[in-house]
């Protein structure tokens, strides 16, 4: 009820691990799962007489991020200091942009469920280098400079969100732009793709936004709209006791579905920003944008497009699978497991009973048990209707626990295969013509809903291997 | 001895490399008992094992000018394996861990590294006084400073330890001093010398500087340590410097055109900065130059602007000094914030938390624009009245200081009496010059005499300072 008389205001900050070997401005190495403190190198450490050197890598996987979000791509960039105190940040400051951004004026398109277009702008992309990594056991602290220094870029929307599952759906779009530009390797897990979201709520109606807070590191897509949601009921029931958002940064409790208070604006810091005199500016001319743009692997938009034209996919088919990479692989890899497939089949059984199947499994289309060349057998199968629909979603779900399975054998083994003689389908049809004798009839008399009844009798007869088309055809030749 | 007698001698056999060495570090040890301005003194082996490195080249036949030359590294110039203090407590105990590129290049070219020298802390000072290893005295006068911060490189050099010694100049920290001790300091042109190793005070200011008896010495150290190095992201190609050229091809001054700075002719100098200035205008007048006074409006501001700059700089380039990771950790501590507290407290001196919190301030939120953007701007304006001047003139000459070396604690570090010292040399670190201070005293203390030339002109400038020192001997 009240939240009707609310709207919500939201604007991510997305951080993006960017795939180098080596850190940005130091000669280390980049390596998650190296012991601690083994990729430090004198600039990650902070030591004195330590300067930092660009890592060009850094500008062009950036660079590339930056038009994979249709932003602008500076001609001139530059890094500046971030300063501020803690132990995970060797140097005492952070070396990241603030005047002129390397992506500026960018955004994407994202889909609501009645496939409705929000356009949700970039207001600007920035280079900047992670600090390191603290783990507390007691009362010691210990600190690992490995991750230190590693290359980010943190992609910062306009406020142009308004509900949770937008939110979604938009990590969601970037994620997928970055992967497919094989700019970010996209592991949630290890955190190289996360995001802050600042959420303020105010009356419909009201111009004026309300007080934010920023909800930090947020690593999952459900997340993002389960902490958000979780945010503005708290700030709208805050706002109707007749209490005030206080601006402040929250942290998020997947334990608990909630957000808790990390820090108030009242500690909030003055980073005193200013250019690194360590490091000159970046000019980037138009010719070298356009090579980055030209060796780049093709974007969802683009792909899109190709499964429209080359593989004749509906617009839905074509921007789901489109829209994560690893989805349109899969759908690569079974068209090259069994090349006679059609490919509205294989897409609408990946973006349909698949997709299902991983829902309930909670697993990835790259952690699936099976190889795809099972499900290309199993597709095969239902594309030369040797098994109906009906039991191949069983097979389905038997690819998931016997992922060895020899789906051939198996359903001559267990007489799934499904049935199209004529003369078997018409001795079952008979069978349940007399069986139902009433029901048939009522059917010749008119009534065309007793139709379905009649065939799905057949279906069960035929303990679900009959042929549907010939059954539907061969019982209304016998009804005539 | 003059640097060319020195090499003629080492080179023909006459002085033994070894003997040479191990006397210019028993001249080193004097020099630390007598002015304070070694902080550490390398042991013989180390002396020895350096001296067969040197024989070695000469057998290979790739000796260069500067093989088997005693140099002296002031303490923020890491080494690897010796202790970089940068004259802080709180580097008290830091050994480097790597070379920096300057001491590698030494180290390739055959010279000798005799040991460190005392500076200011963190290089923040003009007299030498801010050391947490105490001051340095003036070998010219031990009642006096050397000047600073690379008041012991210049001492070591004048008191005759060591032929050739490293410093940096941010602000004048080279000129000075060897305006101050009476021998030559040559500040390149920001970009020329690779900052890789050498402990950070104001970035886009700091640059390595030499001091030697005269500029062929000064050169023939330069040849070997400029050169773009992929560390520093801010070294760059300038062209190659010929110690060949600087023998071969003295400087004319005969038709030269040189600028005197409107805007440094009404400042008070020392009567004997005075009668050494009059002597060398009147000097070059008679060699043929053509002196005249031009006015550069934004050199006025540079004396602010450099300090605003530098400690701006500085607040963010000592800010890793936290206590973490190396360096000092005070005991006793309750939490956090209470370690960077305490710790930065018992680290540093009072020149350096001052200057730090300056610079501080100067980069807040709502100081930012009045102070540090300001300064920017400043320093952009004069580098472009400077490009302009320099497109009608050779040369700009003043005095390297305003007064000669004053007595130890006679002044206050961290008082504008004390900054002001630097008035003739930050406008140079601002604007990117190169410069060589040139001894010209005439009477009673020495006194140094700047030569400033443009960007990159490096070599035509040490050729002039070499004329310019021929002149006044």
């Amino acid at each position: 009820m009240s939240q009707k008389l609310f709207e919500a205001v939201i604007g991510l900050e997305i951080h993006a691990q960017l795939m180098t070997k080596r850190k940005a401005f130091c000669e280390a190495g980049v390596d998650a799962d190296a012991l601690p403190n083994q990729r430090v190198g004198i600039v990650s450490a902070g030591l004195p007489g330590a300067l930092p050197t660009l890592n060009r890598e850094v500008v062009t996987l950036a660079a590339a991020a930056a038009i994979a979000l249709n932003c602008r791509v500076a001609s001139r960039t530059i890094f500046e200091r971030k300063n501020y105190f803690y132990p995970d940040l060797p140097k005492g400051y952070q070396i990241s942009q603030l005047a002129f951004p390397i992506g500026s004026d960018g955004y994407v398109d994202i889909y609501g469920e009645k496939s409705e277009k929000l356009r949700v702008g970039i207001d600007r992309i920035q280079i900047e280098e992670d600090a390191g990594k603290l783990s507390h056991t007691g009362a010691k602290t210990w600190v690992d400079l490995n991750r230190a220094g590693t290359p980010l870029v943190e992609i910062v929307s306009r406020p142009d969100i308004r509900t949770p599952a937008q939110a979604a759906a938009y990590m969601k779009t970037v994620y997928n732009a970055l992967v497919f530009a094989k700019v970010c390797d996209g592991n949630l897990e290890k955190g190289n793709f996360r995001c802050d979201a600042n959420v303020s709520v105010r009356r419909v109606g009201e111009e004026k936004l309300g007080t934010r807070t920023e909800i930090k590191n947020v690593n999952s897509f459900r997340f993002v709209e389960k902490a958000i949601d979780f945010e503005i009921a708290r700030q709208i029931a805050l706002i109707e006791a007749g209490g005030r958002v206080v601006q402040e940064t929250r942290g998020w409790d997947a334990g608990t579905s909630t957000t808790y208070t990390m820090r108030v604006k009242e500690d909030a810091q003055d980073y005193r920003y200013f250019p690194d005199p360590d490091l000159p500016p970046v000019v980037l001319s138009e010719g070298w944008v356009k090579g980055v743009r030209d060796s780049m692997p093709p974007l969802p938009d683009q792909i899109v497009a190709e499964l429209q034209q080359r593989y004749g996919l509906d617009v839905g088919l074509a921007r789901t699978l489109g829209a994560d990479p690893k989805y349109y692989q899969f759908f690569q890899s079974l068209l090259t497991a069994d090349a006679g497939l059609p490919a509205d089949l294989v897409a609408k059984w990946i973006c349909g009973d698949l997709s299902h199947e991983l829902k309930v499994y909670r697993k990835e289309v790259d952690e699936l048990p099976f190889v795809a060349a099972q499900l290309a057998t199993l597709l095969g199968l239902v594309h030369e209707q040797r098994v109906s629909a009906q039991n191949a979603k069983k097979l389905l779900r038997l690819l998931f626990d016997q992922p060895q399975v020899d789906l051939p054998a198996h359903l001559r083994e267990k007489g799934l295969e499904q049935i199209s003689d004529r003369a078997q389908l018409g001795a079952w049809i008979d069978e349940v013509l007399a069986a139902h004798a009433a029901a048939a009839d009522q059917l010749r008399a008119g009534d065309l809903k007793i139709f379905d009844f009649l065939q799905g009798q057949v279906m069960k007869a035929s303990r679900g291997r009959a042929n549907p088309v010939l059954v539907s055809e061969i019982l209304k030749e016998k009804l005539a | 001895m003059s640097f060319k007698e020195l090499v003629r001698s080492l080179h023909s056999g006459e002085t033994d490399f070894l003997d040479y060495a191990l006397e210019s570090r028993e001249k080193s040890l004097a020099c630390q008992r007598e002015t304070n301005a070694f902080l550490q003194v390398f042991d013989e082996a180390e002396i020895e094992r350096q001296v067969r490195h040197a024989q070695g080249l000469v057998a290979a036949g790739s000796a260069t000018a500067l093989t088997g030359v005693p140099v002296a590294i002031k303490e923020n110039i890491l080494v690897r394996g010796y202790r970089a203090s940068a004259a802080s407590r709180m580097l008290e105990n830091h050994i480097a861990l790597y070379d920096a590129h300057v001491v590698q290049q030494l180290r390739a070219a055959g010279a000798i590294l005799v040991g460190t020298t005392n500076l200011d802390e963190f290089a923040m000072g003009s007299s030498n006084e801010t050391s947490y290893y105490g001051p340095v005295k003036n070998p010219r006068d031990l009642k006096r400073v050397p000047g600073g911060s690379s008041g012991g490189s210049a001492a070591a050099v004048a008191y005759g330890a060591v032929p050739l010694a490293l410093g940096t100049d941010t602000g004048g920290s080279v000129r000075q001093p060897a305006a101050f001790c009476g021998v030559v300091g040559y500040k390149p042109s920001y970009g020329r010398v690779s900052r890789y190793g050498v402990v950070a005070f104001a970035s886009s200011l700091d640059q390595v500087g030499i001091f030697a008896q005269d500029a062929v010495g000064a050169a023939a150290l330069a040849e070997v340590i400029e050169g773009v190095d992929e560390r520093d992201a801010t070294s760059e190609s300038m062209g190659t410097l010929s110690l060949e050229s600087l023998l071969t091809q003295p400087y004319d001054f005969a038709g030269a055109k040189v600028a005197m700075l409107k805007e440094t002719l009404n400042t008070r100098l020392d009567a004997d900065v005075s009668a050494a200035w009059g002597s060398v205008q009147s000097k070059l007048f008679g060699l043929g130059a053509h002196l005249a006074e031009v006015s550069v409006p934004a050199w006025r501001y540079a004396l602010e602007t450099y300090y605003l700059l530098c400690c701006s700089e500085a607040s963010s380039n000592l800010a890793r000094y936290d206590g973490v990771r190396y360096g000092h950790r005070a005991a006793g501590i309750t939490d956090l914030d209470d370690l960077y507290a305490k710790s930065r407290a018992e680290g540093f001196g009072t020149e350096v938390k001052q200057r730090i919190l300056m610079g501080t301030l100067a980069l807040s939120s709502g100081y930012f624009d009045a102070y540090f953007k300001k300064a920017a701007q400043v320093r952009r304006v004069l580098v472009n009245q400077m490009n302009v001047l320099f497109k009608k003139y050779d040369f700009v000459i003043m005095p390297t200081t305003p007064t000669v070396a004053f007595p130890l604690a006679s002044l206050s570090s961290g008082t504008m009496e004390m900054y002001e010292n630097d008035v003739f040399t930050v406008g140079v670190n601002v604007a990117g010059l190169p410069a060589v201070s040139v001894p010209a005293g005439v009477r009673g203390l020495p006194v140094g005499i700047q030569l400033i030339g443009p960007r990159g002109s490096d070599e035509k400038l040490l050729r002039a300072a070499n004329r310019l020192q021929e002149l006044i001997a």
